[in-house]
């Protein structure tokens, strides 16, 4: 438990009534890249902001660093954000801007001096201490608003979609940058996204979350590999979903067809969901496999094509660099381990 | 096309040239002409007017103009400020009723709502007869420099809120709450983030208050009595009563000068190029 720098025990937060965070219960760990991950109105930006103390929490208590910090007002919180919008003074140059954090902590200037000059190099933003902040682009602006965090040397740092308003290719240069900073660093980020392959590239923990409640919590190879439900099956990464029966442990029945499977535990004849990634499925010629269907659609994605094949009115989803024709019959094949078995969601 | 639309100026353009350019034209001409040769053939030039301006009696009264005119901005500024912070804060119900309890007065004419300050604070007005039913002794309230700056500061004081108002309820909150979050406590954002990004409402808050009122007639004299002389009420008194129209017109035009200049030098304050708040 000494491990932990940040912990939520149960918190709830409604908004007029409706309820954003249901008992979320929740420990980051020192050093730590924990991404909060969800669609929008998942509750994801409301928790960093409750941690961030811009938020009260209706129930439940904030432990930072072992201390109850419930009633801390954001100002005296150790911690430290980046905004979605990246909310920079437009009133001051990029200087002064890194600078705010250190001259409220009445630091010696000279030691100010040094300190954003050494982060502006960190950022490659050496020469751009004097420009204005509306003289920068989006990418620019976007490590000014970092680095105007970074520079106070938080314990923690909160990152509110820091990259959401790039563009993919800087989107993904900074992912490595960030992630990269951070285990120079040693600080814990927090890191709040929507975008799945982003929270798989950095994180060491990943926290599913959707309606205000955590679905799953874990490595992103667990959380992809081994998802808890059809949930997160689905937003991680693209899946196809389909309703099977448990014959027995290992045996599975979906599509009027049985598959052997990994999975177990189950009661018997016992309704699931049954995940299957599209780049699991192997594309055969017609007349050798248990599922056969025809292609509906081809679109070429790059590095390989996404294919709709229908099966016994089920659409299929499938990666693969190998190219079907429209309106042919294919056979798609699978091993045991790719199928994914889940317990059903009570539907609320 | 581009070349089509600009017809459609035109019509504002002769308006602006028969309202604007030509009466300004013609106080011009007044200024730098003498009173006997307004004959049709005849016209004299001279600096004359100007050159009378530059007696101690009328820059008695440009001072003391321009000193009042600062006094009641200075005063709609600190009555205005806090005024426009409260409205910006507060929930948007309670916001739009304020504001229009603001804007309202202004629906009247502003001859109408100084002829009210007479019945309220004349010698048988609403404050005497309190006063005198409580067993007071009567004040002398009408008729006094106090109340030239209580009118001024009553007429235009919207002026002053209106512009701040915009510049404070159109900063981001991201940016308060950046502050918040990297240890700024409430008076340090206020004073350096909230005051220096609402310094453009401030300037055109000023400035809209500091026209009128330097150049305003109709307050100092239903208020003030004869006891203040204003520079409006001396071009007034000089165009009405002593039928000057020269002398009126140089003032007129020395008027326009300071108006000029001291809008130029507020120009220079604002920090806010792209001039969001500024209402001209």
């Amino acid at each position: 438990m000494s491990n932990a720098i940040i912990e939520l025990n149960n918190i709830t937060k409604k908004f007029d009534g409706e309820t954003v965070l249901d008992n979320i219960t929740l420990s980051v760990m020192k050093n730590e890249f924990v991404t909060l991950l969800g669609p929008s109105g998942c509750g994801k930006t409301t928790t960093l902001r409750i941690i961030g103390g811009f938020e009260t929490p209706d129930e439940g208590k904030i432990y930072f660093d072992g201390n109850l910090i419930n009633e801390v007002p954001p100002f005296k919180r150790q911690l430290n954000t980046v905004f979605q919008k990246y909310a920079l003074f437009p009133h001051m140059n990029v200087f002064e801007n890194i600078a705010f954090g250190l001259r409220i902590k009445k630091m010696d200037e000279q030691l100010i001096n040094s300190k954003v000059e050494k982060i502006l190099e960190l950022f490659n933003l050496k020469n751009f201490g004097k420009r204005r902040i509306d003289q920068l682009s989006g990418g620019q602006q976007q490590r000014i608003a970092i680095a105007r965090a970074l520079v106070n040397e938080p314990k923690v740092l909160l990152l509110d979609e820091p990259l959401g308003a790039l563009d993919l290719k800087l989107r993904k240069e900074m992912q490595h940058e960030l992630k990269a900073m951070q285990k120079q660093l040693g600080i814990t980020f927090i890191y709040v996204t929507h975008d799945q392959e982003e929270a798989l590239t950095m994180s060491d923990t990943i926290v599913v979350m959707n309606e205000g409640i955590i679905q799953q919590m874990g490595p992103p190879m667990d959380i992809y590999n081994e998802p808890k439900n059809a949930f997160v099956a689905d937003f991680i990464g693209e899946s196809n979903i389909l309703d099977g029966i448990m014959h027995k442990d290992y045996l599975v029945e979906f599509l009027g067809k049985k598959f052997e499977c990994l999975d177990y535990g189950f009661g018997k004849g016992e309704k699931v969901d049954v995940v299957i990634r599209p780049e699991d499925l192997e594309l055969k010629p017609a007349g050798k496999s248990k599922l056969e269907g025809k292609v509906k659609s081809v679109i070429f994605k790059g590095v390989h094509y996404e294919m709709q094949i229908v099966v016994n009115g089920y659409e299929f989803l499938v990666q693969s660099t190998d190219m079907a024709t429209v309106g042919t019959t294919v056979g798609l094949t699978l091993t045991p381990d790719d199928i994914h078995i889940m317990k059903k969601e009570v539907i609320l | 096309m581009k070349n089509k639309t600009k017809y459609f100026a035109y019509p504002y353009l002769i308006w602006m040239v028969i309202f604007i350019v030509f009466p300004c034209l013609l106080v011009v001409l007044y200024s730098i002409t003498t009173k006997d040769s307004n004959g049709l053939t005849t016209i004299h030039f001279t600096l004359e007017s100007f050159k009378k301006f530059f007696d101690p009696l009328y820059m008695n009264i440009l001072w003391d103009s321009i000193f009042l005119a600062a006094l009641s901005t200075a005063i709609c500024l600190f009555l205005g400020y806090p005024a426009a912070f409260i409205i910006s804060k507060a929930n948007i119900s309670i916001r739009s009723t304020i504001l229009f309890l603001c804007i309202l007065p202004m629906w009247m004419n502003m001859l109408l709502r100084t002829y009210a300050w007479m019945t309220i604070l004349g010698n048988n007005g609403i404050i005497n007869n309190i006063l005198s039913f409580f067993g007071l002794p009567r004040l002398n309230l009408l008729y006094t420099r106090g109340a030239t700056i209580m009118g001024m500061v009553y007429n235009f004081l919207p002026f002053m809120i209106l512009p701040i108002y915009t510049a404070l309820s159109k900063m981001d909150t991201g940016i308060l709450e950046a502050a918040d979050d990297l240890g700024a406590n409430k008076l340090i954002e206020f004073k350096k983030i909230i005051l220096p990004l609402s310094m453009p409402g401030v300037i055109s808050g000023i400035v809209m208050v500091f026209m009128p009122a330097v150049s305003t007639f109709i307050i100092p004299q239903l208020l003030g009595g004869n006891k203040s002389m204003m520079i409006g009420n001396l071009i007034e008194k000089l165009f009405i009563l002593n039928g000057d129209w020269n002398f009126g017109s140089a003032i007129s035009i020395i008027m326009m000068v300071i108006i000029l200049i001291s809008m130029a030098i507020m120009n220079k304050f604002d920090v806010d190029k792209e001039g969001g708040a500024r209402l001209w």
